[in-house]
């Protein structure tokens, strides 16, 4: 915890009454790239709010650098935040907005020159400074709205969905940009997305939320890899989700057929939610399979094709490069280690 | 086709009902003679008179010091106001809207008499203070009516974004807010002012011995006939209020076109 | 930190209560006590001023404003849409002067282009002037009812144009194109689609309009002479001449109910409108 940059302890928040975040822990580290996931309303962005100073916490305490920061003002911590949409001064110039920080801290006219110029110039933007900024695309905006942020040397850089007004392929043109800035800068970026594949591309540390709580917290391959409940499971990457029982430790009943796996510790009997990746269900022909199915759907995807099949009253997604046209029986298998046990949630 | 035509003709008499008292108007201004309705000849009398007629002198004076204070208060007591309307919520903020909107869907003479009373309540001298607080009192629910939803369209992020790169709230309001929503302040500021020269009825009932505008002098003359000077002046007004329009449009329209340029460059 | 900036509100919640609220409660005060009543020791409640209002004469009155101020806002409403309508086909280059044009004279002081009308119905003014020239005979036109609905249609009209106006320009092109794409006719566009669309502006126009009409005074005072006496002469005779502030609060206490009522009824009905916009 020494080198912790930012420290949430028991973080409560209400509106109206309501619980928008429930006792939420978490610390990053410095130079870390910690990514806030989950759908709309799961807290995330209030929780960036709080570290930003946007927002106070009814119960708990936020730490920047192991000092508390809890009744600092905004325009006081030594942070800065890049906003949904952007949030530039419509009636600044690129230059202006860039430059708002800097005036604020009555740095000389040649000071202040100098580092605007060098964001221009690091985001591709010379010779911009005069525009306006009704006059620039949804990227270069973003990029402004980044260089306005980071000309003031912060700490931390918070940034909420900064992408999300961008289409695809700027997007994952920028996602490239930014992670490759963040390793240059050598800033910790605290990032904040719906988009689970953003997620799993660019962070050191993904935290995901639901309804307030923090869900699971860990490297993008974990998450990816051992998700501890469904809602993770599901939330990353696309999953079947299946109701199981466990016989015995190692051994789980799902359909009615009895699946090796690798779990144990759970009570005999206890059901639970079985998690099976869509890309680790293999095709066999009709009668070889560990379960037997009718391909209900097939939808060409590049790599590879989609597949519902319908296999004892549950629907599977498939991924696989093979393909067996609709209509058609088939046999599915899959090994222990595709099959991951989770404890029912609540 | 025909439709067109016909559109032509039907804007054209719209037009011909809006303008025609102002062009006998202004063209009476220029009679030699003081009747209305007959024309005797050219004159330019009227509006040497003009600088020669005390009341109508006085009255202009009246009215334009009135208008100019009552446009600079209001747009300062309409913006505070407005930015912290905006702040509130719910039912308080409600309330003080419908309040606020009284003056507005009141009927004038309502307003007026409302005030009237209330001068005599607290034994005011009638008068110049009356009658500019009267005017101050009906333009500020306007100028805040012109501000709120510019307030409502700005970026619910750019006070913090300012404060988030160190700004205080104050100064995030000087140079964020005020910038931002400067139209509706310009707006609201051509509106008072409008609104003040124009007034006839709530000045009706405020004003006080010796202080008129020159709506009250145009209603005194009116049963006995308008001295044409009046018809000079207002000519004149019109004329500057004109020139002034067409001034701010052809500025507007040259801004417009560089910002296109502009725009074609990216 | 939009708690804090809410103060900035409060001086002014102190004005509207002395400047807006209090001289209202003082109108109804005065409504519904006696003319006798000096001082909070003297004070005498009475419903007699609403009373009194309710007789054959002051009643006339009222349903005659309200008479003229429907059909003003009536014509006001048939002569101003297709206004609205040609300025919102108009090529953009051109509208913004029509817009100009239909505002401007609302910078001219409104008695004085009421007082020209004068100048222009009278007997010897000058549209009798060029009957005579056609040998057309004299017509009285100045000092009727006609005359005053005319000067009420002439001052607010414009009102009624431009919301009009802002709802046609506010329609989504997309709309429109949609109903061509659906097979309907011109007409049938205008009277399902347009039409319902443009509601609100109407409505806007409607209360913008009758609302002044109903309550104004120089008007009638200009060009009707003293065919019609309209509730907003009386109040202000009461308090001008009269100086009975009892009675003149208590009519303006029923101006005031009119037309908040009439407001909300209209704004129900618009309301309604946007709901079931389909039923059309």
């Amino acid at each position: 915890m020494d080198n912790a940059i930012i420290q949430l302890n028991h973080i409560t928040k209400k509106f109206d009454g309501e619980i928008v975040l429930d006792d939420i822990t978490l610390s990053v580290k410095e130079n870390e790239f910690v990514t806030f996931l989950g759908p709309s309303g799961c807290g995330k962005t209030t929780t960036l709010r709080i570290i930003g100073g946007f927002e106070r916490p009814d119960e708990g305490e936020v730490y920047f650098d192991g000092q508390l920061i809890n009744d600092i003002p905004p325009f006081k911590r030594q942070l800065n935040t890049v906003f949904q949409k952007y949030a530039l001064f419509p009636h600044l110039n690129v230059y202006e907005n860039i430059a708002f920080g800097l005036r604020i801290k009555k740095m000389d006219e040649k000071t202040i020159s100098a580092k605007v110029e060098r964001m221009l110039e690091l985001f591709n933007l010379k010779n911009y400074g005069k525009r306006r900024i009704d006059q620039l695309s949804g990227g270069q905006q973003q990029r402004i709205a980044i260089a306005r942020a980071l000309v003031n040397e912060p700490k931390v850089l918070l940034l909420d969905e900064p992408l999300g007004a961008l289409d695809l392929k700027l997007r994952k043109e920028m996602q490239h940009e930014l992670k490759a800035m963040q390793k240059q800068l050598g800033i910790t970026f605290i990032y904040v997305t719906h988009d689970q594949e953003e997620a799993l591309t660019m962070s050191d540390t993904i935290v995901v939320m639901n309804e307030g709580i923090i869900q699971q917290m860990g490297s993008p391959i974990d998450i990816y890899n051992e998700p501890e409940n469904a809602f993770v499971a599901d939330f990353i990457g696309e999953s079947n989700i299946l109701d199981g029982v466990m016989i015995d430790d190692y051994l789980v009943e799902i359909l009615g057929k009895k699946f090796e796996c690798l779990d144990s510790g759970f009570g005999r009997g206890e059901e639970v939610d079985v998690v099976i990746r869509p890309e680790d269900l293999d095709l066999t022909p009709a009668g070889e399979g560990k379960l037997e199915g009718i391909v209900k759907s097939v939808i060409f995807k590049g790599v590879h094709y989609e597949m519902d099949i319908e296999a004892n009253g549950y629907e599977f997604l498939v991924h696989s490069t093979d393909m067996a046209p609709v209509g058609t029986s088939v046999g599915l298998t899959l090994t222990p280690d595709d099959i991951h046990i989770m404890k029912k949630g609540d | 086709m025909v439709r067109k035509y016909l559109s032509k003709i039907y804007m054209g008499i719209i037009f011909i009902f809006l303008y025609a008292p102002i062009v006998v108007l202004a063209v009476f201004s220029f009679n030699e003679s003081k009747s209305r309705g007959h024309w005797t000849g050219f004159s330019l009398k009227w509006y040497i008179e003009l600088f020669h007629d005390q009341d109508i002198r006085m009255a202009f004076y009246y009215t334009i010091t009135i208008a100019i204070i009552t446009a600079i208060v209001s747009t300062i007591l309409g913006t505070i106001a407005a930015i912290g309307i905006n702040a509130m919520k719910g039912r308080q903020k409600a309330l003080i809207l419908n309040v606020n909107y009284l003056p507005v869907v009141n009927p004038d003479i309502v307003t007026g008499i409302s005030l009237m009373i209330l001068y005599i309540s607290f034994n005011m001298d009638f008068g110049f203070n009356t009658m500019l607080l009267s005017h101050i009192v009906f333009s500020i629910p306007y100028v805040i009516l012109s501000i709120l939803p510019k307030l409502k369209q700005l970026d619910v992020h750019m006070t913090e974004a300012a404060m988030d790169l160190g700004a205080t709230p104050m100064y995030a309001l000087r140079k964020v807010i005020i910038p931002e929503i400067k139209p509706g302040i310009i707006t609201g500021f051509l509106m008072a002012f409008t609104l003040s020269i124009d007034d006839f009825i709530i000045s009706y009932f405020t004003k006080g011995e010796g202080v008129t505008n020159l709506s009250i002098i145009i209603y005194s003359m009116a049963r006995r006939g308008v001295r044409p000077t009046i018809n000079a002046l207002s000519t004149i007004m019109l004329i500057v209020v004109l020139l002034l329009m067409i001034l701010i449009n052809k500025r507007a329209n040259g801004h417009d076109k560089s910002k296109n340029i502009n725009r074609s460059e990216v | 930190m939009k708690d804090r900036t809410k103060y900035f509100a409060y001086p002014y919640v102190v004005w509207i209560i002395i400047f807006i609220a209090l001289p209202m409660f003082l109108v109804l005060l005065y409504s519904v006590t006696t003319k006798e009543s000096n001082g909070l020791t003297t004070i005498h409640f009475t419903w007699e001023n609403f009373r009194s209002f309710f007789q054959p004469i002051y009643l006339n009155i009222l349903w005659d404003s309200i008479y003229l101020a429907a059909v003003s806002t009536a014509i006001c409403l048939v002569l101003g849409y297709p206004a609205a309508y040609i300025i919102s086909k108009t090529h953009e280059s051109k509208r913004n002067t029509l817009l100009f044009l239909c505002i401007l004279p609302m910078w001219m002081n409104m008695l004085l282009r009421t007082y020209a009308w004068m100048t222009i119905l009278g007997n010897n003014g000058i549209l009798n002037n060029i009957f005579a020239f056609l040998g057309l005979p004299k017509v009285n036109m100045l000092y009727t009812r006609g005359a005053t609905i005319m000067g009420m249609v002439y001052n607010f009209i414009p009102f009624m144009i431009l919301p009009i106006y802002t709802a046609l320009s506010k329609m989504d092109k997309a709309v429109l194109e949609a109903a061509d794409d659906l097979g309907a006719n011109k007409r049938t566009k205008f009277i399902k689609v347009i039409l319902p669309l443009s509601m609100p502006g109407v409505i806007s126009g409607i209360i913008m309009v009758f609302m002044p009409a109903v309550s104004t005074f120089i008007i009638p005072q200009l060009l009707g002479g003293n065919k019609s006496m309209m509730i907003g002469n009386l109040v202000e005779k009461l308090f001008i001449l009269n100086g009975d502030w009892n009675f003149g609060s208590a009519i303006s206490i029923v101006m005031m109910v009119i037309i908040l009522l009439s407001m909300s009824i209209m704004n129900k009905f618009d309301v309604d409108k946007e709901g079931g916009a389909r039923l059309w």
